[in-house]
């Protein structure tokens, strides 16, 4: 059974601008679901109304099969991590932890023994008498993830917990909370607005706009099947170039400036004459090769070196495309580089409404698919894989 | 061998100095302390007239016999004290006080506390009693005088009206000396309820929602957010808020002066009532200023007990 369903679920504070329009969805028990979209597109609102902080203006949320628009969050038996922790400052991490179990009244042998058990989940054994101010951010943050694991609540709602902590730590505590997760068979709701999070954390991700889903699914679908312009756009970092393209006698026109050669083959799966909206993800920008058909001239206007990769930054009329080469390519600033836009990796969409027309082709350069089990043979080709050559 | 040594260690740690410190660029010491007294100085010269000096002359003078202008005549010791605490007046003016405080200062507190949790929320129409409720600040103590001088008359007063409407009988409130303190006690809260609350309600407002959604979720009501959040949480503006009450308490003298002058029967002399009377009807001036130490001491002993009695309850965050 779904944990929590909503049925074309409103929520408007003035009655006229809708917050949410109309949010469907299921929740399953057991899953990590994401909530992410840009600010203010009603992703907390969202979170707050399954929380039962908030009300619904119009259909139906249903927990556990009971519909639940007027139940009070004490009886939804549900835990929530601020973005803030709200952490008490006047308590102990001890306190901290333990709040709230007294209105349950649970009693205070069984409060210790949860104490202890998530004092030691999250390594706080050595703080408990500590108050919240004498911890750094990341001990703070595990002090409001203890007390959602002492509640024992099995539904969990985190409000862009992690967005408080700097990077390096963001990153741990990501690992961290999807083990806790994964561990006690949490179902967690998790809103953010960081679609890092959301690729690495969810089982499944609903992104969210103005208001409403623009689309449901696993991380994966979302990148490699985004349902229109806004989540190819908000998924994956550097961003998805886009560009219009109209096919026409001398190849794929970008932006009106750039042209890409077509073969007969790519000529076969476009029609010609239609405008679409054309997204390249910057990692399938690749370097050309002396056999490349879709290989495009242009000038850099500058490149960062990562280490690990280099992003190289190119006009394409109006446009700054980016490419993502592994490795280390020193590329001046003006210099002329060759890179093949190849077609058959971009995603279409429709021109004025930006639902998807065409999807990239699930395939990398040496023509594998792009999610590929990891097995020997992957092993041994990404050792053999040559050093991109400069152009 | 030892002098070279010596002579290169030194070398040394001049190159190493010369690594580390970069001379701050700023005026010696002495030129910038100096600069900053005569900053201070006007500060100084106004907390040195009228607090400094004024503090240890009172001091001086109450150990002296004084003319009516308050000249010092005689060193007599503490005579003026003992004077005092022999007098029954007087014991009773530090019972009076006592009992005002106790009267005054926590039904201040506990009525603008909530008053202050029940505006707190943002609803339409809240403006309308946080304006009323703090509306007191406004108000002169001359004007308050009157308008209570009209609801406590005796006969004409609307107060004994409606008890007789209720079928009971009319109390005098300001001309009986059983009832007078008590009075004074009302109107004085009634005074003070106004900066109270409005402190509190600022307070109250800057807690963060997270920590009430956190209540919500487990299910505690109205006095568990009340007990477990709110007061632990504006602490600091409550501590603020009694030290503050407590010693305006010990300073009232509007009120008293203007309604009952320490009547009936002396049942509403306050112990800065009394100083008054002393200083500047009877030209008592040695008196007073020992009346004037006493008060401060007591002030000082209560705020300092106060502060040690609440010190660990209040969390800065």
């Amino acid at each position: 059974m779904a944990k929590i369903v909503c049925k074309d679920l409103k929520k408007s504070y003035d009655g006229k601008t809708e917050v949410l329009a109309g949010i469907n969805l299921e929740i399953q028990e057991g899953e990590f679901f994401i909530l992410v979209g840009p600010s203010g597109c009603g992703k907390s609102t969202l979170l707050r109304i399954i929380a039962g902080l908030e009300g619904v203006s119009a259909g139906e949320l249903i927990m556990d099969g009971k519909l639940a628009n007027e139940m009070l969050p004490k009886d939804r038996n549900l835990t929530m991590v601020f973005q803030s922790y709200a952490l008490y400052p006047h308590l102990s991490v001890r306190d901290n932890i333990l709040f709230g179990l007294d209105v349950k009244k649970v009693a205070k042998d069984e409060q210790e023994r949860r104490l202890a058990e998530a004092a030691e989940l999250l390594g706080l054994t050595d703080y408990l008498d500590r108050k919240p101010r004498a911890l750094s951010g990341g001990q703070r943050q595990r002090v409001a993830l203890a007390r959602s694991v002492c509640s024992q609540a099995p539904l969990c709602l985190m409000d862009e917990p992690l967005s408080n902590l700097d990077a390096k730590l963001r990153a741990s505590m990501r690992v961290e909370i999807r083990r806790l997760q994964q561990r006690l068979g949490l179902t967690v709701v998790y809103v953010t607005h960081d679609q890092v999070e959301a690729m690495t954390m969810g089982d499944r991700i609903a992104v969210l706009s103005n208001g409403r889903i623009q689309q449901l699914g696993t991380p994966l679908e979302l990148y490699n099947h985004p349902a229109n312009e806004f989540v190819a756009t908000f998924i994956g970092t550097p961003q998805m170039n886009m560009a219009i393209a109209e096919v026409q006698p001398e190849g794929l026109v970008l932006n009106d400036d750039v042209v890409v050669p077509l073969s007969a083959e790519d000529r076969a799966k476009l029609p010609a004459g239609t405008r679409w909206k054309v997204g390249f993800r910057p990692e399938q920008v690749y370097p050309a090769t002396a056999t490349s058909v879709h290989q495009v001239d242009v000038s850099v206007v500058s490149s960062e070196m990562m280490g690990n990769e280099t992003l190289i930054f190119f006009n394409v009329g109006s446009e700054l495309f980016t490419a993502r080469w592994q490795g280390q390519h020193r590329v001046e600033t003006g210099a002329a580089l060759r890179v093949s836009l190849d077609p058959r990796y971009a995603h279409f969409f429709d021109v004025n409404t930006g639902a998807l027309v065409r999807a990239a082709e699930d395939l990398d350069e040496q023509g594998a698919r792009s999610t590929s089990v990891v097995d020997e043979s992957l092993a041994a080709r990404m050792e053999a894989a040559p050093a991109a050559p400069m152009a | 061998m030892a002098l070279r040594s010596k002579r290169s260690l030194a070398g040394a740690e001049a190159a190493g100095a010369a690594a580390v410190a970069v001379p701050p660029k700023e005026a010696p010491g002495g030129k910038r302390s100096l600069a900053g007294w005569v900053y201070l100085l006007p500060s100084i010269a106004i907390f040195a007239i009228f607090v400094i000096y004024p503090f240890a002359r009172t001091i001086i003078t109450s150990f002296f016999a004084t003319t009516p202008a308050g000249g010092l005549t005689q060193f007599i010791g503490l005579s003026n004290f003992i004077t005092l605490f022999t007098d029954p007046l007087y014991t009773q003016a530090i019972a009076n006080t006592l009992i005002y405080v106790v009267l005054t200062v926590p039904l201040t507190i506990v009525i603008a506390l909530l008053l202050a949790v029940l505006t707190a929320q943002d609803l339409p129409g809240m403006g309308i009693f946080r304006t009323i409720f703090s509306a007191t600040m406004g108000i002169s103590v001359a004007a308050a005088a009157v308008f209570w001088n009209l609801l406590f008359n005796a006969n004409s007063g609307v107060l004994n009206r409606i008890i007789e409407f209720f079928g009971g009988e009319g109390v005098g409130w300001l001309i009986d000396q059983n009832f007078a303190l008590v009075s004074v006690s009302i109107i004085s809260i009634w005074m003070n309820l106004g900066m109270a609350y409005l402190i509190l309600l600022g307070a109250i407002k800057s807690i963060d929602d997270s920590y009430y959604e956190s209540v919500d979720i487990v299910g505690g009501g109205f006095w568990y957010r009340l007990r477990r959040v709110t007061v632990p949480l504006i602490s600091p503006s409550l501590f603020f808020v009694l030290t503050v009450t407590l010693i305006s308490a010990f300073q009232s003298f509007g009120l008293i002066d203007m309604l009952t002058q320490g009547g009936p029967n002396n049942a509403t002399v306050l112990l800065i009532y009394r100083l008054y009377r002393d200083a500047f009807v009877n030209f008592r001036i040695g008196s007073a200023s020992a009346q004037g130490v006493i008060l401060f001491i007591v002030i000082f002993a209560i705020s300092y007990i106060q502060n040690k009695l609440t010190e660990s309850k209040v969390t800065y965050q």
